[in-house]
């Protein structure tokens, strides 16, 4: 109890209060201009946090971040181009319902229903971290070894289209976490006698590389005309909006859930839950002829999803230290550098900082509301300003912010490279998410992997031995078996006679 | 892409089998790569397979490469990056930065007078929250006189 009153303590002061204010308005601005993600977001904000204590620096990640997968909706259904990846999924039925002309329905469902889904997600990470740290705290090396080889194949074979490419992926991005002297052995590995390659390469430039500098290069490479600008005055958002609820209850309830639960596993976030509950949504609907005609109820269900899935990724990523979408990947690193490491251990060392997350968590929710109708008004603003004069502004920030890590230009050199990187992926069909995955978890999958060979004496029984192991073993080989149990499946019903 | 992969595994192989043993430990800090150079050997093989069994070209350049102002674009972008990294220590941030944002703003068609007026102040800005908020020892370069203001 008394760490609650030291949490409430810790967010409600002036200057925390003032960082998630302008935070909001910072998510909220990213989130609206085309272009720019939460993601994105995120590793801008890293390099200005990096100058905060923890709780500040925590809350505007949490802020910014739920700010911007809201605000992401408001293009989508006025101009008809996504914010933000995750509102892609009901681009088309929003923008559908504003030309009939119901624009405020949208807006105000898009609003109301994300504040909805992400208290559901925040109320979801509050009651179940905290127990299944208890758990975690009985894990020896074996079974972190398979949650995070778990969690990686979750990572490339449910999330990802072509698993054998997000294979690859992910591959690649284990290679490059085994750079430098950070493994077992203390022997540098790849580093070729360079001094800063001994250190691995930094955690918060590949991201900002990967996700801000490679937005860059697509945004220069686009055919661009300029956005249309949207005249149109929005009036009143939340009328109606107690009605929509009580005719979607179950909508709203199975859109939180499954939002949640596709946040909490690794490599899937908001975009994957937006998209899976718009589907979903479609299919149980009583209605399914209405969906991509302007019909609100998958906006709404979805809606609810893609918030709910930002709080649901940090279940893994407070308990495990498993990133459960890029966001958390960045987050994690955040989380080392300000001493509060991830794992089961957090609910016990830092139980007040912890408490204070939680409480931002719900604060952000809350503030939306206000902040996202003040979003929705000046909407016309946001959507006017010139993406040709952004762009090189958010380069230079980059550039800054890489360089303020600490301080040396081989971080620009990393932004370029990973920049690059990241573009020609996404081009060729590589995903990225599985190679941030393979980055964060490399150094722990191998310290697990190497420290449970050492121990069971390079037998690969020992790997089984224990209860939870052998669970987590078994689910882990049934993912990677799944693709040939499928085919075989299919090649069995083909080759059967047909009646 | 198959092939580079390939390629790509067996140097991880030769490079790791290099590697010192932990003293009193059979294993090492060759292990993990090496496992990783086999996973992607095995993951080259299979893209080689598929390339050659779809008869796909092996590489396939997007549509902005054909078109010059959107592949000057591009590498206007690096460019940039590149001209940071070996000017930046010289000319000083405000100096190297307000270039970089000119040249963009130039090729992206923002308007002259436009560009020459918020490159200076949009790299002044970032200075200031980043040189005197959050205590970044940004270069001065050849402005180091008005380091003291």
């Amino acid at each position: 109890m008394a760490e609650i009153a030291t949490a409430f303590g810790l967010v409600f002061q002036p200057y925390v209060l003032s960082v998630i204010l302008m935070s909001a308005a910072f998510g909220l601005i990213v989130g609206a201009i085309p272009g720019l993600t939460a993601t994105m977001a995120t590793a801008l904000l890293v390099p200005v946090t990096f100058f905060m204590p923890p709780v500040p620096a925590i809350a505007s990640i949490v802020t910014a971040t739920a700010m911007a997968i809201f605000s992401g909706d408001i293009p989508g259904a006025l101009m008809r181009i996504p914010g933000t990846p995750a509102s892609a999924a009901y681009t088309d039925e929003s923008y559908a319902m504003t030309r009939k002309g119901h624009a405020e329905t949208v807006l105000g469902a898009d609003l109301v229903f994300s504040v909805i889904g992400g208290l559901f997600g925040t109320t979801v990470l509050v009651l179940s971290a905290p127990s299944l740290a208890e758990i975690a705290l009985k894990f020896s090396s074996f079974e972190y070894f398979w949650l995070v080889l778990l969690g990686l194949s979750s990572a490339v074979m449910i999330t990802v289209g072509d698993s054998l490419k997000g294979m690859v992926s992910l591959l690649l991005g284990l290679l490059i976490s085994s750079i430098g002297l950070d493994n077992p052995a203390a022997y540098p590995r790849f580093t070729f006698g360079s001094i800063e390659l001994l250190g691995s390469v930094g955690l918060i430039p590949m991201m900002i590389g990967m996700f801000a500098v490679s937005e860059i290069l697509r945004y220069a490479v686009a055919q661009q005309g300029e956005a249309r600008s949207f005249k149109k005055q929005i009036g009143n958002v939340f009328k109606g909006m107690w009605g929509l609820f009580k005719r979607y209850p179950l909508q709203t309830l199975r859109g939180s859930i499954l939002g949640t639960a596709i946040g909490a596993l690794p490599g899937a976030g908001a975009d994957i839950a937006a998209w899976m509950s718009y589907a979903m949504s479609k299919k149980f609907s009583k209605e399914p002829e209405k969906f991509g005609t302007g019909h609100i109820e998958g906006i709404v269900e979805s809606g609810a999803a893609n918030n709910s899935a930002l709080a649901g990724s940090w279940i893994p990523a407070l308990v495990f230290g498993i990133p459960g979408d890029s966001i958390t990947a960045i987050v994690i690193g955040v989380l080392y550098i300000k001493g509060m490491n991830p794992g089961p251990t957090i609910f016990i060392n830092n139980p007040a900082n912890i408490y204070a997350v939680f409480i931002v968590f719900f604060l952000a929710n809350l503030l939306m509301i206000p902040f996202g109708w003040a979003a929705i008004k000046a909407a016309k603003r946001i959507l006017d300003i010139p993406r040709n004069i952004l762009m090189p502004i958010i380069l230079l920030f980059c550039v800054v912010g890489s360089f303020a890590i600490n301080n040396s230009l081989f971080a620009v050199t990393v932004i370029l490279v990973f920049g690059l990187g990241g573009y020609f992926m996404e081009e060729n069909g590589y995903p990225v998410a599985p190679a941030i995955l393979g980055m964060i978890l490399g150094t722990m999958l191998e310290e697990h992997f190497i420290s449970s060979m050492i121990k069971s004496d390079g037998r690969l029984m020992g790997f089984f031995e224990r209860p939870i192991a052998a669970g987590l073993g078994v689910l882990t080989l049934i993912i990677w078996l799944w693709p040939l149990l499928v085919w075989l499946w299919r090649a069995g019903g083909r080759s059967a006679p047909r009646k | 892409m198959g092939g580079i992969l390939l390629a790509l595994a067996a140097a991880i192989g030769v490079y790791v089998s290099g590697f010192p043993g932990m003293p009193g430990q059979r294993y090492g800090a060759a292990l993990f790569p090496g496992m990783i150079a086999a996973g992607l050997a095995v993951c080259g093989a299979l893209l080689l397979a598929r390339g050659l069994r779809e008869k796909t070209p092996p590489f396939e350049f997007a549509s902005w490469t054909r078109e010059g102002s959107l592949a000057a674009n591009f590498a206007l972008v690096c460019g940039a990056l590149l001209f940071y990294i070996l000017a930046s220590e010289t000319l000083g941030f405000m100096v190297t930065g307000t270039l970089l944002l000119l040249a963009l703003f130039l090729k992206l068609g923002v308007r002259l007078s436009v560009s020459v007026a918020v490159a200076p102040i949009a790299a002044l800005v970032i200075h200031l929250l980043f040189y005197k908020l959050l205590k970044v020892p940004l270069p001065w370069g050849i402005l180091t006189f008005m380091a003291g203001w």
